[in-house]
């Protein structure tokens, strides 16, 4: 349990004491995500690579190097075989075929595993997605990343000030490449629910900054005595709780789709979970650092001055 | 200071958390096993049909829980799957050909929900099962045959009248013109100038080249007739299938999406929907006497056809000409203005259609459709049986020799001529379609996200619960009330949304706002305990903490929602259905978090004077 402290305006918590060494690790982290996304690259799933997917259940446990075989010997070599969920779940993927009946592969697939291995399997799943809306599917969802920040920057400047709007669209972009750094580096499957929860990190952690934003913006028009840094520090102590609260809500939730959602959703509450953790690091750290270093200060940020008509000319008399 | 809400206010909260409640109610309700009964190729369901089948569901000791007959649709409500199954059975052997029987969920909302538009919340594929299709007309095949056969055209005109040309090619959907001479050349534009509809003419006197440009109007109109085509062709497919619920729908420039909730022999379903149909052009038989024939007396070289909407004729087993020589059939006005069906062959059909007609002007020629239907047996090597079903869809008299463009008049009413036109365009399959994309959930699958989906619901929730109890206490319950209400609103909310469906992210998304719409919630309760620290009365705390948090809360939410928006414009099925549900659980947490807990605080605290301490 976190307890409720008065929040010392003349002793709160230093965060930016730190921010060299944070900014060295955010510096690091994106270096990392970066290398790993440009050696390993990232495992597409079928709905950007186009191919085909069935998913079936046996009536007894799976022998998945038979599985292999059986596929195979049926001119499937090139099928990935894997166990998904249970031990009788068989998932069954075929990269992209150059063929004119791309779309009857799913059924050839599933009367060859129903003839060779299980009259009774069951059916749960069958994707074919064919190459051209895979391609168009991969571009539709890099736009809409883009048309998202853009959206939000344009938003946030016109309620906040530039430096606050350019730093909360930095964190996010930090958080997109942490996330899909880490996709990389364990070569987990993105597909169009990682998209989803892509842009519902965005969402989320912009969330978190604006709401330190805010703070920041209403502490520097009261405090007139107090340096940025200070400022900064004593708005990321008093927000602080509250940071803390709506993460800490936000992962209970998803930990528990995580362990109940079933399979289709696991990788979605597993890029969330990191987005979140990832956004609020951005939040408390990135975001406010990159605030101090475009030189943010009191005058930015008071409310503009309604100008009285002829005020800027000579009096007459 | 106190903090009281106007009654009218407190009225507003009570009435969207009743009216939310009251649309949230069907879902309670559950569904009921049916059948549905609707009529297809001229069949009509009437009150003889429902006396029909409810004798034979009687006979066979089959109890119903209701039968409803409405817009030409039968809908028996059943007790059991089993129930279901043996029914349909029954009534297809019962009912034949003419009507299609499909196995259905109805929702079992009481009648004076379902009159004031209440209905259960609509499921995804993902948690119903069932096949979606995407599909793709193929519109560079219908350009290119329009193409040649307007070159066809374009040619056959000036060799008609002698004017000599260097060349006619196409450039694009365009038709270039190249002549020898200036007086080749006008009399070229003479012939060809405005004589072509859909196109316009460009003309180089320098060059002496004409050049019919297609109007964008034009190209468009070509478009949407070979959807419209594969749409026509599909739905009466999909009717073979019966399937519920179906939706077929343009997507895009040329694309369709098919959905049959329910469906899971995706092979069966490709098949049926690729069957294709087509066209035949037939004299009718004159010399002999149709009612002579229907008595059993068929000439030899004659057949019987049935025609569309009842009856017969009697048409020649000569065939002058079949669909695939259609290019285009589209509908215009003749000189007094009544509806006609304009039809365009290629040259190779232009050239069977005057040989055919010369020396039969004044005489009747039908039109056939014939479709190829799944019998639902199959044959010995596994494949569909398909039967083969002819129809006469109208019957027009030769007024000239025809050549390749020619009219059918007195086809009826704009509607008869739109739907003859759609038949023959059908017929003629003018652009093939592919499957670009398909996703098919099996039931059991279905089940089991449903399921899963629930239980994430019901622990996340609960989590969230005792966490905001514990934590601020009485305002956390006060919390956890919004909580429950922005759970019941979203629901009354998507169930209300005639597009919205629950996907398995729709679920995910309904989850993440309850632990987003906390947060709101957050940020009052944590300014309201600062500004208690700061020393304010408690009154003072809770007003000003409900202040200064509302623009902070605004500005988070509308963020949320901007990229809630995009995902619904790029995202397709189940990731638009988590948009849904996110962008619906945003508003809906925002009034419940801001509004509807400070209706309660005010309530619970805001008329006592002497407040001293807040349980936060």
């Amino acid at each position: 349990m976190f307890l409720i402290t008065k929040v010392d305006e003349n002793n709160p918590l230093r965060f930016m004491s730190i921010n060299k060494w944070t900014t060295a690790l955010s510096i690091l982290l994106i270096v990392a995500s970066l290398a790993t996304l440009a050696i390993n690259k990232l495992n597409w799933g079928l709905d950007f690579t186009g191919g085909t997917l069935v998913e079936v259940g046996f009536s007894q446990p799976a022998n998945l190097s038979e599985l292999r075989e059986v596929l195979e010997a049926n001119d499937y070599g090139d099928a990935v075989v894997q166990n998904y969920g249970t031990q009788r779940d068989v998932l069954v993927r075929v990269p992209p075929r150059g063929e004119a009946n791309a779309e009857s592969i799913g059924d050839s697939l599933l009367r060859i595993l129903q003839t060779n291995v299980d009259e009774n399997l069951q059916i749960r799943r069958v994707e074919f997605v064919g190459p051209q809306v895979g391609e168009e599917l991969a571009e539709a969802g890099g736009l809409a990343l883009i048309v998202a920040v853009i959206c939000i920057l344009i938003y946030v400047s016109f309620r906040f000030e530039w430096r606050l709007a350019l730093s909360a669209v930095a964190g996010l972009v930090q958080d997109v490449i942490l996330i899909l750094g880490i996709f990389s580096l364990f070569q987990m499957q993105v597909d169009l629910t990682i998209l989803a929860a892509l842009l519902a990190t965005i969402g989320y952690s912009l969330n978190d900054s604006i709401v330190v934003a805010d703070r920041i913006r209403e502490n520097f028009r009261i405090m007139r005595k107090e340096t940025p840094v200070s400022v900064i520090d004593i708005s990321l102590s008093q927000t602080l709780s509250r940071t803390l609260v709506t993460s800490l809500t936000t992962l209970m939730v998803l930990v528990v789709l995580m362990l109940f959602g079933g399979q289709m959703i696991f990788g979605f509450a597993v890029a969330m979970s990191i987005g979140v953790l990832v956004g609020t690091y951005s939040s408390i750290f990135t975001r406010s650092t990159i605030v101090l270093a475009l030189g943010i200060s009191r005058e930015d940020l008071m409310p503009p001055e309604v100008e009285k008509e002829g005020e800027d000319q000579e009096p007459v008399l | 200071m106190l903090n009281k809400f106007p009654l009218w206010k407190n009225l507003l909260v009570l009435f969207v958390v009743l009216f939310g409640a009251l649309y949230a109610l069907p879902n309670l309700y559950g569904e009921d096993h049916a059948v549905q009964i609707s009529a297809t190729r001229g069949g009509e369901v009437t009150m003889d049909t429902v006396a029909q089948v409810e004798r034979t569901l009687q006979s066979a000791g089959i109890q119903t829980r209701g039968l409803t007959y409405e817009s030409g649709q039968i809908l028996v409500r059943l007790e059991s799957d089993d129930d279901q199954l043996a029914a349909r059975e029954l009534l297809v052997s019962e009912l034949g050909q003419q009507f299609v029987v499909a196995l259905n969920l109805a929702p079992a909302t009481p009648s004076w929900l379902a009159a004031i538009g209440g209905e259960p919340l609509k499921l995804g594929l993902d948690l119903r099962g069932g096949v979606h299709f995407l599909m793709e007309v193929d519109m560079e095949e219908a350009l290119s045959k329009m193409r040649d056969s307007m070159l066809d055209s374009v040619r056959d005109r000036l060799r008609e009248n002698r004017v000599r040309y260097t060349g006619v090619n196409a450039d694009g959907n365009n038709i270039v013109v190249n002549l020898r001479s200036a007086e080749d050349y006008q009399r070229a534009l003479g012939e060809l100038r405005n004589q072509f509809e859909g196109y316009e003419t460009r003309t180089d006197s320098s060059n002496n080249s004409i050049t019919l440009v297609m109007t964008d109007q034009f190209l468009q109109e070509t478009r949407a007739n070979a959807i419209d085509q594969n749409i026509t062709i599909l739905r009466n497919r999909v009717d073979e299938l019966g399937v519920a619920e179906p939706l077929i729908q343009r997507q895009g420039q040329d694309r369709i999406v098919v959905e049959l909730p329910g469906v899971q022999d995706t092979a069966r379903a490709k098949e049926i929907l690729g069957a294709t149909a087509t066209l035949e052009f037939r004299f009718v038989d004159t010399d002999n006497d149709l009612q002579d024939a229907i008595a059993g007396r068929v000439p030899f070289g004659s057949r019987l056809f049935n025609v569309r909407g009842g009856g017969q004729q009697l048409l020649e087993n000569r065939v002058i000409l079949t669909g695939d020589h259609i290019v285009n059939a589209s509908v215009g006005y003749d000189e007094s203005n009544r509806p006609q069906v304009n039809i365009t062959l290629d040259s190779a059909g232009g050239r069977l259609m005057t040989q055919a007609t010369r020396g039969n002007v004044g005489r009747p020629m039908a039109t056939v459709f014939i479709e190829f239907l799944a019998t639902g047996e199959t044959t010995e090597d596994g494949r569909i049986a398909f039967e083969r079903i002819e129809e006469v869809v109208s019957v027009a008299t030769i007024q000239a020799v025809l050549g390749s463009n020619f009219r059918i008049t007195g086809v009826g009413s704009i509607q008869d001529a739109q739907n003859l036109a759609l038949l023959l365009r059908a017929g003629a399959l003018i652009a093939p379609i592919q499957i670009v994309e398909e996703r098919t959930v099996g039931p059991s699958l279905g089940a089991e996200n449903v399921r899963a989906g629930m239980t994430a619901i019901m622990a996340g929730f609960i989590l969230v619960l005792i966490f905001m109890g514990i934590y601020y206490r009485k305002f956390g319950l006060v919390a956890n009330i919004a909580l429950l209400t922005n759970l019941v609103l979203i629901v009354g909310v998507m169930s209300m949304i005639p597009g919205a469906t629950l996907t398995m992210p729709g679920m995910a998304g309904i989850l993440l706002t309850v632990g987003m719409a906390v947060d709101a919630n957050v940020i009052i309760f944590e300014r309201i305990r600062e500004e208690l620290l700061a020393g304010r009365s408690p009154q003072q705390a809770i007003s000003r903490g409900y202040e200064n948090a509302f623009s902070t809360i605004a500005d988070a939410n509308i963020t949320t929602l901007i990229t809630a928006l995009i995902l619904f414009a790029v995202g397709t099925g189940s990731i638009k259905g988590f948009a849904v549900t996110l962008a619906i659980g945003i508003v809906t947490s925002m009034f419940t978090a801001i509004v509807g807990t400070r209706a309660i605080v005010n309530l619970a605290w805001g008329r006592q004077k002497r407040l001293t301490k807040l349980s936060i």
